[in-house]
């Protein structure tokens, strides 16, 4: 059972009990559904953005998952670590957690960047899992790069500055 | 042992170098996902390393003596593999990388038969506009995609059958299903999710009065020695050697010699011709038709190796102690509250794979605590993602057995059940 519980920590099982930030909300700049092919795992993710002094940010991030523990865990670590953030902030989150995943067990995850996704980290030593847990986060580096490009599109040009 | 199975099930894991070791640190391995792929007896692997260590040579074009013996042992496994299946001749055997390839290899020939090729003598082969189709939603991927891609290729229209609720093909519209512009049904001989063993015999005989091709995926039934393509009743029968104690990259399509004669190839190259113009080529006589380039030699010999080892083991025997382990699995896992089987309850007309979904718990994380425990078993949708549609599951847990499995396996998997529903709170 040692190895399980490295897995299944107590706050990924708390967070895939409660998970945080769930549901699907209004307004939002832009959505995507991401699948798992292999085991038909879902998440429809959305995205608002928000100006924070000039530099976009998230302003919220809702979702509904069909998964595994782990995949609902994760959804729900990433909506609490990127929302508030500028999403130039949460994409350092996200790579950090990306190269927290292939790390195969090596990786010192740092808990000032992470959160709690450092109770994650046994996930990189089962490679099957590691898509699970990537799933929501791939969702919503999707989602944000599809509403910046909408908001690039919408913005005139004296307003770009602003972004 | 029991008193209804004659299989020395002991002496049998003797047979399986893999089965002694453990995983996971200390745990014992309990292989319950043989419907995945198999594991591969001693005799076949020596059969391999045998091969390469003494007969290794390219097959029908070196002259040389290793060339000889490597040609014969190939041959002689296209034989053994005929026998198995009460094939009349060993020219009816292809060989192909796996099922997914045989039936690819059908779907194109008739897309190339649509094109033109093949003259006059593909015409039975060619597909019009309103021209249908037949699959069913308990399909495997690989005997949906390539039917799908045919359609868009052709004009033809994909239709297939439904599955009722306890998992049998829903058979009361088949006579709407199957008729006059129906020209290939395709269908599972045994579900790979539901153990669900399907009534070829009636499909085909109406299929066959409105003239149309059934093409059967045989790959969870010929390795439970399921297959006589006698009495089957299928034009093409497709099968894959690594879920039959054989190896990885070897696979067989069984189809009558005129049939295949008529058949455009499907890949083109080396060893598949008769002649060869810069214009335009005559080919081979089947089966070295449809096999074009270096094929998998060593595997194909290997393959022969997993025949000889099912026959002498007796496909008899196998098919009566996998009965006595699925009635045990099926038995056992119904008494576990929140459990759910998938497919028919009764072992009647079902093989030795049995999904299920625990209620509460994602197969993945119910797979991950039977790994932990050494437990092998799939989790997802099993390739079969419209049929897990159908069922109104996400994914399932499939455990499947072999010649090899022990009551106590079945035991160890029940265990884990428990104590999963223990660790995650569900019961
Ligand atoms: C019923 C069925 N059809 C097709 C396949 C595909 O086999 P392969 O991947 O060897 O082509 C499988 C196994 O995965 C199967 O169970």
């Amino acid at each position: 059972m040692m190895q399980l519980e490295s897995l299944y920590t107590e706050i990924i099982m708390e967070h895939a009990a409660r998970p945080l930030h769930a549901g699907l909300r209004e307004p939002f700049d832009a959505e995507v559904r991401h699948v798992n092919p292999t085991c038909g795992d879902e998440v429809t993710l959305r995205v608002t953005l928000k100006d924070a002094d000039g530099e976009p940010a998230v302003a919220d991030v809702s979702y509904d998952s069909l998964g595994c523990s782990i995949s609902k865990a994760s959804a729900s670590v990433m909506a609490d670590l990127v929302i508030g953030k500028t999403v130039s902030e949460a994409m350092t989150v996200s790579e950090e957690f990306v190269g927290l995943m292939h790390s195969r067990g090596e990786a010192e995850p740092d808990e000032d960047v992470l959160g709690d996704a450092v109770a994650l980290a046994g996930v990189s030593r089962f490679p099957a899992r590691i898509k699970c847990a990537l799933l929501g986060w791939m969702a919503w580096k999707d989602a944000t790069a599809r509403a910046l490009s909408e908001r690039e599109m919408d913005a005139p040009d004296a307003d770009r500055e602003q972004l | 042992m029991t008193a209804e199975t004659s299989l020395d099930v002991a002496r049998i894991r003797k047979d399986f170098p893999i089965l002694d070791r453990n995983v996971r640190g200390e745990r014992p391995l309990v292989y319950l996902d043989s419907a995945n792929t198999s594991q591969k007896p001693r005799q076949v692997i020596d059969t391999l390393t045998d091969f390469y260590e003494r007969h290794n040579a390219n097959i029908h074009r070196a002259t040389h003596e290793l060339g000889e013996e490597a040609t014969q042992a190939y041959e002689g496994a296209r034989i053994k593999v005929a026998t198995f299946i009460g094939a009349a001749d060993e020219a009816e055997v292809v060989f192909t990388k796996n099922v997914s390839e045989a039936i690819n290899l059908v779907a194109y020939s008739i897309g190339n038969a649509t094109a033109g090729a093949g003259g006059a003598d593909s015409g039975r082969l060619r597909l019009a506009e309103g021209d249908e189709i037949v699959i069913t939603e308990m399909e495997h991927h690989s005997n949906i995609v390539p039917w799908q891609l045919l359609c868009e290729r052709t004009g033809a229209r994909l239709r297939w059958f439904g599955v009722t609720p306890d998992g049998r093909l829903d058979l009361s519209r088949a006579d709407e299903l199957i008729n006059a512009r129906t020209r290939v049904v395709a269908l599972a001989h045994q579900s790979n999710v539901l153990g669900t063993i399907n009534p070829i015999a009636d499909i085909a005989a109406r299929a066959h009065e409105v003239g149309a091709l059934v093409l059967v995926d045989a790959a969870q039934s010929v390795p439970h020695g399921l297959v006589d393509v006698r009495t089957l009743g299928a034009d093409l029968v497709g099968f894959t050697g690594h879920k039959m104690c054989g190896p990885t990259g070897i696979g067989v399509l069984w189809a009558r010699r005129d049939l295949l004669a008529t058949m455009p190839p499907f890949l083109g190259g080396g060893e598949m011709i008769e002649t060869v113009w810069m214009e335009r080529s005559t080919f081979a006589p089947p089966p070295h038709k449809f096999e074009a380039g270096t094929m998998p030699i060593a595997e194909a010999v290997g393959l022969g190796a997993a025949t000889d080892y099912l026959a002498d083991v007796g496909v008899g025997a196998i098919q009566a102690h996998e009965r006595d382990l699925l009635r045990h699995a099926l038995e056992a896992l119904a008494g576990i509250g929140g459990l759910r089987i998938l497919g028919p309850a009764e072992p009647v007309q079902r093989g030795g794979a049995v999904s299920f979904t625990v209620e509460g718990i994602h197969p993945h994380d119910l797979s991950q605590v039977l790994d932990d425990r050494g437990v092998a078993v799939r989790a997802g949708h099993h390739c079969a993602w419209p049929l897990h549609r159908a069922l109104g599951v996400q994914a399932s847990t499939r455990a499947s057995f072999y010649l090899y499995n022990t009551h106590a396996e079945v035991d160890a998997l029940v265990d884990g059940i428990r104590q999963a529903q223990k660790f995650f709170g569900t019961a």
